[in-house]
């Protein structure tokens, strides 16, 4: 184990819990499709805080107190949420140019006022600017306990809302039919995206927050078809970001905390991304490849069962590697047996397909399935009687199918 | 008891809808009969969803009231089922056919009752009402247009409604989806369930439903299929947009061939 001492376990600690948070809470906005909305809200906490420093300092008292500062950034980040709210529902905007436009001048505005703090209160406005990117050397246990109990409570939030907030965010209408409200519902989930950004201020910074909210949901979603168990996994990969993360930063003097948890959130989705089964991309590369060799393979094989020439290049490699030509281009015997055998499931095709009352079962055609993989062997023997019986009949018809085929 | 089973299933009186001032359904009245199965009919743009979603309160209504089985809609919810039309939905949603099915049970569990082995069978048995059960695990998004059509009909199932509303189920749909929704809302209907379904395609309505309610922004006739379903309901309904060869196959007795003088333009 490293030792890396009281106050950088406390952080990494703190910075777990916050990322378990932020994961599962920005998982139900990634459903949404509202990720961007949580940038919109960790912007418009500028301005509150420099607010809530000016009035405490006024007010003749501490202006660094966390919890004032806290509250005055949650206040003017809803503030920015019913602008975004207000301009989307009254105005033709629509919400991503709501969202710009708020997030800019509350910005804008709370830069405004840091400046203005410094000028007039020189020294004492020590410490605001952490607000921006997070600042974790003074953190105390105190504002972990602070950090843990906000987070708990927005999971528990979450865990009680999951069902209306999955089903708002699949189909809302349906969700309205079922006696919710589409719009409360989201509003809770804006809450607890807010109460999720203004505890995470401390730790990672209004700038940086979007990314613990937005990285792990996108990072679980390559992992699993179910909203539940994206929603479990992002906060698995949100926690472990804000753990590594703030573990990372502690080994070296000058490592920020909360770009380095970003970062590796941000390699986490990355992995997620190359790796992951079926959604990966590598998976998808490789299936591609699959797919395009059973093609050949399959093309190759009429192809000799007709006596067709094979021309392209890739299907003779195939067919030569696989021991079912000569280098000549002439079929084996191996090659001509595989070959009698992938025609004969063609013909076997062509008349389930012919016949209306196995549509569903012919369905399944798409020139490489194996037929026996799809009939029982009753079937299978039901169907070569029927070949049999027409094949005086249907014969042409077959030969003709196939020869539009195999060519290409 | 005979006559909690005589109460109209859905009664609206007086409901005007409108998309910013222009009204996309004007006082519309409409009496659905127990255990019928009710088509609304009427052309593109008539208000034939809007009315549905008016009903169900998915968008607001300016004026007129709704009653289901007598009482508020509030009260009724748990009776009423609703399969949306398809469109409504994000398909790249990460959940599976048999969780969408389970979404209709998620107001009888709450918000914390968990999901016990009883209402996983229940899920499994409406997809297998619907001829769907090899496909519960399948991601929604990778399903073809007819068959995410029966996940929805299995999804209004599990929630054991007595009132079914459904928005135009066969458009888009194959024909093996139809016969299979079809054969299930007959089946419904044979339970004493009622249906009532925006419907577009004409020449099925004396097929499929009993009664029909024919609307175009106001209501133009209502009835059982025998009365109101005519000739002259759909001229007034549709105007001159129905094509005279659909009229002459709805109505070959009341529309006889007319003289070879007047039948001999082009068609």
């Amino acid at each position: 184990m490293i030792d890396i001492g009281y106050n950088a376990t406390l952080v990494a600690i703190g910075a777990g819990l916050l990322g378990v948070a932020a994961g599962v809470i920005g998982a139900f906005l990634y459903f949404r499709k509202r990720s961007l909305m949580s940038d919109a809200i960790s912007h418009a906490t500028l301005p509150g805080v420099a607010i809530a420093f000016l009035v405490m300092v006024a007010l003749g008292g501490e202006g660094r107190n966390l919890v004032g500062l806290l509250t005055g950034a949650a206040l003017s980040s809803l503030a920015g949420l019913w602008l975004v709210h207000w301009i989307n529902r009254n105005t033709r905007l629509g919400e991503d140019a709501a969202i710009g436009a708020i997030l800019s001048v509350f910005f804008g505005f709370g830069i405004v006022l840091l400046t203005v703090i410094q000028t007039i209160g020189a020294g004492r406005q020590a410490g605001l600017e952490s607000f921006l990117l997070g600042s974790t050397a003074g953190m105390l246990r105190a504002d972990a306990y602070v950090i843990a109990v906000g987070g708990a409570l927005a999971l528990i939030a979450c865990l009680i809302l999951r069902r209306p907030m999955t089903l708002v965010s699949f189909d809302a209408e349906y969700a309205a039919t079922q006696g919710l409200r589409p719009g409360r519902v989201d509003m809770a989930m804006m809450t607890l995206a807010l109460a999720v950004t203004v505890i995470g201020l401390k730790v990672v910074g209004l700038i940086l927050i979007v990314a613990l909210l937005i990285l792990p949901a996108v990072a679980a979603r390559f992992w699993s078809d179910r909203s539940e168990v994206v929603a479990l996994l992002a906060g698995v990969i949100g926690g472990v970001s804000g753990a590594v993360g703030a573990v990372i930063s502690s080994l070296a003097p000058g490592l920020p905390t909360g770009p380095i948890i970003v970062l590796v959130a941000a390699a986490l989705f990355t992995v997620s991304l190359i790796l992951a089964p079926t959604r990966g991309v590598l998976a998808g590369v490789i299936a591609q490849l699959r797919f395009r060799h059973r093609v050949h393979m399959r093309q190759g094989l009429l192809a000799l069962a007709h006596g067709h020439r094979v021309h392209e290049g890739y299907t003779l490699r195939l067919l030569r590697r696989a021991g079912l030509i000569r280098a000549d281009g002439v079929a084996t015997s191996e090659g001509q047996r595989e070959a009698a055998l992938a025609a004969q499931d063609e013909r076997r095709w062509t008349v389930l397909r012919g016949r209306p009352e196995a549509a569903t079962l012919a369905a399944h055609y798409d020139g490489l399935t194996p037929i026996d993989t799809v009939l029982t062997s009753d079937q299978l023997t039901e169907l070569d009687r029927l070949m049999k019986q027409g094949s005086d009949h249907g014969h042409a018809t077959i030969r003709r199918a196939e020869r539009g085929r195999s060519d290409g | 008891m005979n006559d909690l089973s005589q109460t109209a299933p859905l009664k609206v009186r007086g409901l005007t809808v409108s998309y910013g001032a222009t009204p996309a359904v004007f006082s519309a009245d409409i009496t659905v009969q127990p255990g019928a199965m009710t088509a609304i009919i009427g052309p593109n743009g008539a208000g034939k969803s809007t009315l549905l979603k008016a009903v169900l309160g998915i968008i607001p209504r300016l004026s007129g009231q709704v009653e289901v089985y007598g009482e508020s809609f509030d009260s009724q919810r748990a009776r009423v089922a609703y399969v949306p039309q398809r469109a409504s939905v994000d398909w790249d949603f990460p959940t599976r056919v048999i969780d969408v099915v389970q979404m209709g049970l998620y107001r009888q569990l709450g918000l914390l009752g968990r999901v016990r082995g009883q209402h996983r069978a229940l899920a499994q048995e409406c997809l297998s009402r619907v001829g769907m059960s090899d496909f519960a695990a399948r991601q929604i998004g990778q399903l073809s247009g007819g068959q995410q059509q029966r996940v929805f009909l299995a999804r209004a199932l599990a929630q054991g409604a007595d009132l079914y509303l459904l928005d135009e189920p066969f458009a888009g749909v194959d024909a093996a989806t139809e016969k299979a929704i079809i054969e299930v809302l007959k089946s419904l209907k044979a339970e004493g369930k009622t249906i009532l379904a925006v419907h577009h395609d004409l020449s099925t309505v004396p097929d499929y439903f009993d009664h029909v309610f024919i609307i175009n922004k106001t209501p133009v006739a209502e009835g059982t299929v025998q009365e109101a379903f005519t000739q002259d309901a759909l001229q007034r309904a549709y105007g001159g947009r129905l094509a005279s060869g659909l009229l002459d196959q709805l109505f070959p007795v009341a529309n006889p061939a007319p003289p070879a003088s007047f039948g001999a333009g082009p068609a």
